[in-house]
């Protein structure tokens, strides 16, 4: 049996050292492994011929961990696993086309620059279209990561095609408020316009839907590390050359655009190809910055609702809470994706109840306050912009409430929460995309 | 006979939730279940099971304890919930709805192919 024994130790730390198959799994399929052995070591066979068999059965192990990344795509970013050697050998030249995507973001912001005379001069049409700059290169670096078809490849370039006509044609008023909107809602609509190539066209799945979540979060963690590096470069290079007589405010004219725009792709690729790296960091990150904002939440709430503040926000700090109940969301539903699963609720799910329902009383009141002003002073592009954002929030945390009280309580599963979170990323796309198309024609371009 | 690869797939769903359905039970004996059922017809590559159990768990469909029989080793058992009932008597209309309609058309051709094999 000692022969045994050493093989499937061997087998056990073959099969761990795949990212998608944790430690329990491991017990499980070694648990089959013997009994199989058992078997057929009863059946006549040396435990070594027994061992044998028992593997050939088993299965390949690349396809094997192959199915565990499909199933448990919470673990790690499975594109990188699931198609075996093939991908190793892509993620290494991949590089070279992330950055050849980059550069081309980098060089087209810089012409948009020139020609838009920024920053001594500033129109409102380089504020307007600076996501139709930059995001259709992150698209497209998307498309052809995933091997697109020339269909998909039309489809993916479609709403980009539409949004440049569209908000390059309207005749907006000089000082337009709808122009200031479709600046603030153009890259949110984009940014969701690539994930039809980030899901490689698959966009029903819920899966990568939810893989989409987190590739955002992800995202944006890298982004905000490699401005700070950027920051920080910037900062010493002006410490260093400005004594020297170099205008270092020039130069930065010159890197800052082109660098955040060429960060935008490459920090995408950071979080496609360098996965583990992050995978460790965010969940961590969500666990630390879920319960301090839940905490904040509540406090808020509680203030707001005892010392009847309600009913008096005014404009600013109705902005402040609009963005604060986005970042909630985002918190949520990306502390959501990178959740373990697991059949019963632990504590990070009640605290993401506090800031859930936190966050519905405060959307509550927010609502009443603008219901209130939209009342006293009429409608306004912004006003309706905001009331709309604020619905589309309600729904959204009521319906997340509603799930996580029933999962908490042990009469819904948590998959019926993450469901609900993925057919509803359609409606803030939606959203976007009405500031965007319907807002300045329906407010008369004002 | 081989029985193709995307039927094996797709019966794998309704087959593991009518085995639970009988009672719970872990891996290793589910599989031996398969093996006897379809008389070492369908075969299933043993590591693929698992990931299958792992979905329907996601799904609401079993739950799963750790357990340790009297004698032996720690093993992980699965059970059928309500939803998974659900599931599976949905599954168990749609394979009927198929079979029967297989069925008739066979039931009519079934000389042409006794005909076509003697010819």
């Amino acid at each position: 049996m000692e022969g045994v024994e050493s093989q499937i130790a061997a087998w056990r730390e073959y099969v761990v050292g795949s990212p998608a198959v944790n430690g329990r799994d491991v017990d499980e399929l070694e648990d089959h492994l013997r009994q199989q052995i058992a078997d057929l070591t009863e059946a006549g066979l040396t435990p070594d011929e027994g061992f044998l068999i028992a593997v050939k059965r088993m299965g390949n192990l690349d396809a094997l961990s192959r199915e565990f990344a499909l199933e448990h795509s919470g673990r790690l970013w499975k594109q990188l696993v699931l198609a075996g050697d093939e991908e190793t050998a892509r993620a290494a030249s991949g590089w070279f086309e992330a950055f050849a995507f980059a550069a081309a973001a980098a060089v087209v912001i810089q012409i948009a620059r020139l020609a838009a005379g920024f920053p001594d001069e500033d129109p409102t049409w380089f504020a307007r279209n600076l996501s139709l700059l930059v995001l259709p290169f992150l698209a497209a670096y998307f498309a052809r990561q995933r091997h697109l078809d020339i269909r998909r490849w039309i489809l993916a370039a479609t709403p980009f095609v539409l949004a440049a006509f569209l908000v390059n044609l309207y005749p907006y008023d000089t000082d337009s408020d709808t122009e200031i909107l479709v600046a603030l809602s153009l890259p949110v609509a984009l940014w969701f316009a690539c994930a039809y190539p980030f899901m490689g066209g698959t966009v029903r799945s819920h899966e990568r839907r939810m893989d989409f979540v987190r590739f955002t979060g992800e995202w944006f963690i890298y982004y905000v590390l490699i401005a700070l590096g950027g920051g920080l470069l910037m900062g010493l290079t002006a410490g260093v050359l400005g004594p020297a007589g170099v205008d270092v405010d020039r130069v930065a004219q010159w890197v800052l655009p082109s660098g955040a725009a060429g960060a935008v792709v490459v920090a995408a690729w950071l979080v496609e190809s360098k996965q583990r790296v992050v995978e460790n960091m965010a969940p961590v990150l969500t666990m630390l910055f879920t319960p301090l904002f839940a905490v904040m939440l509540a406090c808020a709430t509680v203030i707001y609702a005892v010392t009847g503040l309600g009913g008096a926000f005014d404009r600013e700090l109705l902005s402040v809470l609009d963005a604060l109940l986005v970042v909630v969301l985002a918190l949520v539903l990306y502390g959501m994706s990178a959740r373990e699963p697991s059949p019963s609720p632990g504590w990070m799910d009640r605290i993401q109840l506090v800031a859930v329902v936190s966050a519905l009383v405060l959307d509550l009141m927010v609502l009443g306050a603008m219901i209130a002003r939209i009342g006293d002073l009429g409608f306004t592009p912004n006003r309706t912009a905001a009331l709309g954002l604020n619905f589309v929030l309600l729904v959204n945390l009521a319906g997340a409430a509603w799930l996580s009280g029933r999962f908490l309580t042990g009469r819904s599963r948590f998959h019926r929460l993450e469901h609900w979170q993925t057919t509803y990323l359609p409606v803030f796309a939606l959203w976007a995309a009405t500031v965007v198309v319907v807002f300045p024609p329906l407010f008369g371009f004002a | 006979m081989h029985i193709d690869k995307d039927l094996v797939a797709a019966s794998a769903t309704p087959l593991v939730l009518a085995i639970l359905a009988e009672s719970e039970s872990y891996g290793y004996a589910i599989l031996k279940r398969v093996r006897t059922l379809s008389g070492g017809e369908l075969e299933w590559t043993d590591g693929m099971l698992y990931p299958l159990l792992h979905r329907l768990l996601r799904l609401g469909y079993v739950t799963t304890e750790w357990r340790t029989p009297p004698e032996g080793r720690r093993r992980k058992y699965y059970a059928i919930t309500d939803d998974g009932r659900a599931a599976l008597a949905e599954q168990q209309h749609q394979w009927v709805a198929v079979t029967s309609a297989l069925n008739v058309l066979w039931s009519g051709s079934s000389e042409m192919l006794t005909a076509a094999g003697e010819a």
